[in-house]
């Protein structure tokens, strides 16, 4: 009796310590990362996991959409905005030991822009004429060509500082600059990593943090209401959010993002390659109708733009819900009543079921569309890699990404001179006032073309336990920056 | 003398598949609402006259989508189990009249194929090309191929013992024909309880594969993928999740007793005892 009474007295004793001194995160993802290097990808899960945890740039992006300093503690900007002096943190060492110094921002913007670089912001270094040390801790970058928002672009997961001895493996292990160390990936399931013990900056509270990939929505509410998860920061089933709101343990906080959810059109492939058919399936979907069957929170979206930036134009009204003029758009365009297209699904929530109310909107004008649900990295190699789709559902997450309609190559191949000469302009332009003048040319002639069907912004809905701070209430670039998490109590 | 209760069986379990049948088959020329209609305005609806089972998130009605979705697992089971069958039945009736090393080869596939479960096949057969109905009838319909064959060979070999089969035997008929004539005949019986009760296994395994996505694609409905779909409603609007749970659970006990029935009206030894 004293033996069992005792294991009671010591159980609880050491569950109450246990719970007291919580120091680890467990974090919920909708999507696994394919590969852990984000200079190597467009998916955003391998930022939502690796930015500003492993890997810092020399600028980084806080959580108001503002460039603030990282790696470099502090920089200026010639008169002529083509030289730029970066001042570089001291005693900065990558993860295995390796310091970092200008040799590692020259190596990385210079293998950024190589011939057999992966990365998917090419665009972004593109401007760099040159990379000069003058000494270790200060890297002189020279543009060939004034660029707005290159501080922006540098403080993106796409820029961060890699070293020259542990690049190769990165996809697999990474070893960046940040605050957490990569620990282990179990593919499938989820990555772990523990607090930096050498790390330059402020020690982040927390020691370890594991991100876990959960698409399903009910899988999703489940493990939150369970405490399997601290925290889903894009919370994937908003039809459960009522009841969680009611629950006292857990945080709803409503944000927004960046992202652009849209209906991707692989604009090669006939029919649609006919600016008509694309327009009538503009027409044929209701937006509004599809945001409230997907009890989203976003705002319907009529270019490849979020409200809130600078230089947004409400567009939305360029193709209003309207099946007879869509039926009268594809009839002109020769497609037939009952044309089959397809429409491949990657996981997330807004792709899975808007896929079957936009199938069921497509099919009020006479479109039988195809519901073909891919896995994510199936539809990475399927539609992202190879474009072997007719449409598909997305959110394209990144801030300012209106390059992705002025590439040679991607994925939805829409090729327009007109587009290009208009994006290579606000590129080059510096002065904010024609920017603004410029974006907005850009949205319109989006709207104009509508090579995709522009459909919503994706909203943010985070849901963590309600002891827990630090995570970012909005989403400006797609990150789950660590290093300011703590719990209270 | 054969208790009242279990004639009600057969009367219950008939009545309630030619219902559901009925059903499946109505909804091949009405249902109230196009069952893929969806119309947002009136999302979550409470059953009403309207629509009698109210509506799904997407505002599509539910009563409509039940009377699809019958079609759609009858038509997965109906295939799975004549694939189940017609590959079965010969297969073992093969094993019981050939015996020596080809009822040991026969045996030990059904041994094989029992090893794994139908919805690891299900998953196997998915994996390798791509999710739909037609690879679940497909699934379902190889996990069926051992239970017939076992079935047949247990019954056959019984019944090839007896003193017509060894009549016929004497007077010359091939195996072939002993097999057609004599023997199938005498254990139709068996394999029609068997159907009936594999027809049922095979609507709970196309809604378990439909639930996990590897069944009937959307947006044709499916009760699985319905029972999916209302996971995380359930605290909003549990009838999402009821209507194809009864009608899922409606189904298979319907079938389930008609096996029951018919194995009291058709099996020979039972009638030997009335």
């Amino acid at each position: 009796m004293n033996r069992i009474l005792a294991t009671l007295i010591a159980t609880t004793l050491f569950a109450g310590t246990a719970q007291a001194a919580k120091d680890s995160i467990i974090l919920g993802m909708p999507l696994e990362p394919p590969m852990l290097d984000p200079t190597a990808g467009a998916a955003a899960a391998i930022k939502e996991v690796t930015y500003a945890n492993i890997f810092q740039g020399l600028t980084r992006i806080n959580d108001k959409g503002e460039v603030a300093s990282q790696l470099a503690k502090s920089w200026t900007i010639s008169g002529d905005g083509l030289t730029y002096t970066f001042a570089l943190q001291s005693g900065v060492k990558f993860h295995d030991g390796t310091p970092f110094d200008c040799a590692i921002v020259k190596f990385t913007y210079e293998r950024a822009v190589a011939a057999d670089s992966t990365n998917s912001q090419k665009g972004f270094f593109e401007p760099i004429s040159s990379t000069a040390c003058p000494d270790p801790l200060t890297a002189v970058i020279t543009l060939k060509r004034p660029t707005g928002g290159f501080l922006f672009n540098m403080g993106s997961g796409d820029a961060v500082m890699m070293a020259p001895n542990s690049v190769a493996n990165n996809k697999t292990n990474p070893v960046g600059t940040g605050p957490f160390v990569f620990k282990r990936w179990v593919k499938g399931d989820r990555v772990e990593m523990e607090r930096n013990p050498a790390y330059w900056g402020p020690a982040p509270k927390i020691a370890s943090a594991t991100f876990r990939f959960i698409a399903d929505p009910s899988a999703a509410t489940a493990a939150v209401m369970a405490g399997d998860l601290d925290a889903y920061p894009l919370f994937p089933a908003p039809e459960s959010l009522d009841r969680i709101r009611t629950d006292k343990r857990f945080s709803v906080v409503l944000g927004s993002t960046q992202g652009k959810t849209i209906m991707s059109i692989n604009n090669e492939r006939a029919p649609f390659n006919d600016v008509r058919v694309r327009r009538a399936l503009a027409h044929a979907i209701d937006r509004d109708a599809l945001l409230s069957a997907l009890n989203g929170t976003g705002k319907p979206i009529g270019s490849h733009f979020v409200p809130g930036n600078p230089g947004y134009i409400d567009l939305t009204g360029a193709y209003p819900y309207d099946p007879a003029k869509a039926l009268k758009l594809l009839a002109e365009a020769g497609v037939k009543p009952g044309t089959e297209m397809t429409i491949k699904l990657p996981p997330p929530a807004y792709a899975r079921r808007g896929g079957e109310v936009i199938a069921a909107m497509l099919e009020q004008v006479g479109i039988k569309a195809k519901l073909v649900p891919v896995e994510w990295a199936q539809w990475l190699d399927q539609v992202f890699k190879q474009s072997d789709f007719d449409l598909t559902i997305i959110a394209h997450v990144e801030p300012n990404d209106l390059d992705i309609y002025a590439r040679d190559k991607y994925y939805f191949n829409y090729k327009d001179a007109s587009y290009r000469a208009i994006y290579q302009k606000w590129v080059e332009t510096s002065d904010p006032a024609a920017r603004i003048d410029l974006v907005g040319q850009l949205q319109r002639k989006l709207s104009e073309d509508e090579p995709n069907v522009f459909l919503f912004s994706l909203g943010k809905t985070g849901v963590w336990n309600a002891k827990l701070n630090g995570l970012w209430v909005n989403q400006p670039i797609f990150n789950n920056d660590l290093s300011g998490v703590f719990w209270s109590e | 003398m054969k208790p009242a209760w279990r004639s009600g069986n057969l009367l219950i379990g008939g009545t309630i598949t030619v219902l559901i049948l009925a059903m499946a088959l109505v909804s091949l020329v009405w249902t109230p609402y196009p069952p893929t209609k969806i119309d947002i305005v009136h999302k979550l609806a409470d059953p009403s006259a309207a629509h009698w089972l109210g509506t799904d998130p997407f505002g599509r009605d539910v009563f409509s989508m039940i009377m699809a979705g019958a079609r759609s697992s009858l038509s997965v089971a109906l295939i799975a189990v004549l694939v189940g069958a017609g590959l079965g039945v010969p297969l073992g009736a093969l094993a019981s009249a050939r015996g020596g090393w080809v009822d040991n080869l026969v045996m030990r596939f059904t041994d094989l194929a029992f090893a794994f479960p139908a919805l690891l096949t299900a998953v196997m057969i998915t994996a390798l090309a791509g999710p739909g109905a037609g690879n679940a009838m497909l699934a379902i319909g190889i996990f069926n191929i051992p239970v017939f064959a076992r079935v047949t060979r247990g019954a056959a070999l019984a019944v090839r013992e007896l003193d017509f089969v060894m009549a016929a035997r004497a007077t010359g008929h091939g195996e072939f024909a002993i097999m057609a004539r004599h023997v199938l005949p005498n254990i139709s019986a068996v394999l029609l309880v068997q159907v009936t009760i594999q027809f049922a296994l095979a609507i709970i395994a196309d809604a378990g594969l439909a639930y996990v996505g590897l069944g009937t694609q959307p947006p044709f409905p499916s009760w699985g993928r319905m029972l999916n779909d209302a996971q995380t409603y359930i605290f909003k609007a549990p009838l999402l999740a009821v209507f194809p749970g009864a009608a899922i659970t409606t189904a298979v006990l319907g079938l389930n007793l008609l096996g029951d029935g018919l194995r009291d009206l058709l099996d020979p030894r039972l009638s030997r005892s009335r």
